[in-house]
């Protein structure tokens, strides 16, 4: 592999709690137009378009297929699909740039977790023969997880208030929402622990070598890049520890060097305690500047949103070497791990 | 930028029946991926990568199945990528697996793709209502069988075509222990008295609902030397898109489909696919899909391709055999008709096709696609490695 890759533009949607008078589509179309802009590059010179989605949120079989009409897929176009947060399907398109098949690709995702109940639909994610059928919910099972982290003597529910409130706060005027910790939802998690429900896209453009530099000033490179799954049944994972996170950032050099940045991932608020543990972060590592996921949580797009800010923040030069992450499945069962870094300056 | 040559050294599938009650999901991918892994005699220990692919969540009603999947596919610990592209995603699947390796990111990859269609309902889960989109419960036969029709005028075909694949494939599938229909007894009078469903496809024209899984162990030329029977090498690979519905869109021969198959033809160094390929897998769930698709990947002039299957060209001891395996209108797992393809094509140069071998099959295309003909994706395999 000797291929230098870049994020070398990202746009996200605002923060909104719901974009109910808009289609998928519409919802997507700005974002498309805004990371296209930044690079000066048409649907026509992008060589792999990839993209991440979840049928259950749309409540629809195919829900991407119409998606792909925002693209502009016409003439057609070398493309792809995960049914996953856009995470992956940055990981796709990344190894499609490896393979030399490609110099340019744009990667998107998108979820309305509005029109249903999130917390109820993410519950078909699990097993459907033993677990589904009792409806555990992502906010119940995300307790359990702080239970554990609590009862390990890890965390207390003050610490845990501190991370919502300051991811809150870094996300600035853009949320809505308070800085108190709120009443609990499921103990010990309260309103400031879990993630709001909204809408959202995000897309990403990545290059390779020289046209990487030549359509951004400052280059966000991925250096490594990688993730791993994990047992799907809570009962045999330990919940306070992520030892997918812990290879996967390994295998990305994440440990090589330290970070100055890392854009976590994390929709619950002890999430982020299991996930700065197994990434040995210090204190001197900026945690979620953009907000994190306890700000903004498009399902399916959040993963690559972490991307995207943590290449973002090296694209203005706020950051040389950063971390991302991006989770899926429940109680962080499976996990991504970017390493970007910038030119030094 | 050099790629690492791909190889498949495993290929397993599950026998293909209208319901497997005896096994859960977990069981029925397990069964295809332990049956690619003795093919390819390695373990679980081998795989760097799973890349699982199916087609709608609502097929089962279990929304991101490979979170569940994990633990059956020895994936713990390892990454796993989930891929869906409609009705080509099995094809895509098998092509995203391939790039890894090519990028020299991992050495060797369980790729699989499933379909348990009988845990939920594919009508219900393709019927949901959608605000503001006209509902489409006409079925996928409702939505293609106007595009035959266009197709059966633009070429003047006799409308007895149709009814010649469809008896052709299910007689194929009686060469194949592992297809969904065996259907004996079945004449061509049969096929062409079963019922109309939606004019001009009859009954017997139409694929079956399949549970089914299919797998691969694709690898890279070190893990080839290293296999124990003969590999099947990628010689290209491509996917395209457009959109479903647009006012430009050819839906009789959709330029996506050409385009596609132009790629894969230029890795390839196919000049001419009729002389420089030796059978297909291609992706026909309904019969009129055969002349269609010879004429959209080149294997004909446009209008002449139901010539060739009238003419028996496309028969098992044709010139150019379509389908040896009896083909999605034998065998319809959705999610793994594409990988089937794929898996097929392989096997046919591999020489392990058994009964439904043909012999000297040493480049064949396996070819799907999805979406309202809005999807493709393709490969071409090859007995001898890609520099050779």
């Amino acid at each position: 592999m000797t291929r230098d890759i870049a994020v070398v533009a990202f746009a996200r949607t605002d923060h909104r709690a719901t974009c109910e008078d808009t289609s998928e589509v519409e919802m997507l179309m700005p974002v498309l137009h805004e990371v296209l802009a930044r690079t000066g590059l048409r649907t026509a010179d992008i060589g792999f378009t990839c993209s991440g989605s979840s049928d259950y949120l749309a409540g629809r079989a195919f829900s991407f297929t119409m998606a792909l009409d925002g693209v502009g897929a016409w003439p057609p176009i070398s493309e792809s699909h995960v049914e996953m947060d856009g995470a992956w399907a940055l990981y796709e398109a990344w190894t499609k740039l490896l393979s030399g098949d490609a110099d340019t690709a744009l990667v998107y995702s998108y979820g309305k977790s509005t029109p249903g109940s999130v917390r109820d639909v993410l519950t078909r994610q699990l097993d459907p023969y033993y677990v589904a059928p009792l409806w555990p919910d992502s906010v119940a099972l995300a307790a359990l997880q702080a239970q554990a982290l609590i009862d390990a003597g890890d965390t207390d529910e003050a610490a845990l208030a501190a991370v919502g409130a300051r991811s809150r706060a870094d996300a600035d005027s853009r949320v809505p929402q308070g800085s108190s910790p709120g009443d609990y939802v499921v103990r010990p998690l309260r309103t400031g622990d879990c993630p709001p429900v909204g809408d959202g896209a995000a897309a990403v453009i990545l290059a390779a070598g020289d046209r990487a530099r030549a359509l951004c000033e400052r280059p966000a490179w991925i250096r490594g890049i990688d993730h791993r799954i994990e047992a799907h049944a809570l009962g045999v994972r330990d919940l306070t520890d992520s030892p997918s996170t812990r290879l996967a950032a390994e295998k990305a050099g994440a440990f090589e060097r330290p970070v100055d940045t890392a854009e976590l991932h994390a929709p619950f608020s002890a999430q982020e305690v299991v996930l700065r543990k197994a990434l040995r972060l210090g204190d001197g590592v900026r945690v979620n500047p953009s907000g994190g996921a306890l700000a903004a949580n498009p399902v399916m797009a959040a993963g690559l949103a972490r991307i995207g800010e943590a290449a973002a923040r090296i694209h203005r030069g706020e950051s040389g070497r950063a971390l991302a992450h991006a989770t899926s499945g429940p109680c962080l069962q499976q996990n991504l791990v970017a390493v970007l870094e910038g030119d030094p300056r | 930028m050099s790629k690492e040559p791909v190889a498949v050294t495993g290929i397993g599938q599950t026998k293909h029946v209208a319901a497997r009650r005896d096994v859960s999901i977990a069981g029925l991918v397990r069964e295809a991926a332990l049956r690619a892994l003795d093919d390819a005699e390695l373990t679980w220990a081998d795989i760097d990568a799973v890349v699982i692919g199916k087609a709608p969540d609502f097929f089962e009603g279990v929304m991101m199945p490979e979170l569940y999947l994990a633990d059956a596919l020895g994936a713990v610990g390892k990454p796993m990528l989930r891929v869906h592209t409609a009705g080509s995603v099995g094809g895509s699947t098998s092509l995203v697996a391939a790039n890894l390796i090519a990028a020299r990111v991992h050495r060797t990859v369980l790729t699989l793709a499933f379909e348990k269609q009988s845990e939920s309902n594919a009508m219900w889960g393709l019927s949901l209502p959608i605000p503001f989109q006209q509902p489409l419960l006409a079925g996928a036969g409702g939505f293609f069988a106007p595009h035959v029709r266009a197709y059966m005028r633009r070429s003047g075909a006799p409308d007895t075509v149709g009814s010649l694949v469809a008896y052709k494939d299910r007689r194929n599938a009686l060469k194949n222990p592992y297809a969904h229909l065996h259907e004996h007894d079945l004449t061509l009078e049969q096929v062409q008295a079963s019922p109309m469903l939606w004019d001009p496809i009859r009954y017997s024209e139409t694929c079956p609902s399949s549970d089914g899984a299919c797998a691969m162990v694709l690898t890279d030329r070190a893990g080839a030397a290293r296999a124990p029977r003969p590999p099947a090498w990628m010689l290209g690979g491509a996917m395209r898109s457009e959109p479903t519905l647009f006012a430009g869109k050819d839906f009789v021969s959709p330029q996506a489909g050409k385009d596609c198959a132009a790629d894969v033809y230029r890795q390839a160094g196919v000049a001419d696919p009729r002389r420089d390929i030796d059978a297909v897998e291609m992706y026909v769930p309904f019969s009129w899909y055969e002349p269609m698709w010879l004429e959209n990947l080149g294997f004909a002039e446009e209008g002449e391709g139901w010539k060739l299957t009238e003419s028996g060209v496309t028969a098992l001891d044709g010139d150019l055999p379509v389908n040896m395996s009896g083909g999605v209108l034998s065998t319809n797992p959705i999610g793994a008709s594409g990988m089937i393809r794929f898996a097929e094509a392989a096997l046919q140069v591999r020489g392990l096709a058994g009964e439904h071998q043909v012999d000297g099959a040493r480049r064949v295309l396996g070819h799907a696609y999805g979406g309202g003909s809005q999807f493709f994706s393709m490969w071409l395999v090859g007995s001898e490695p890609p520099d050779s």
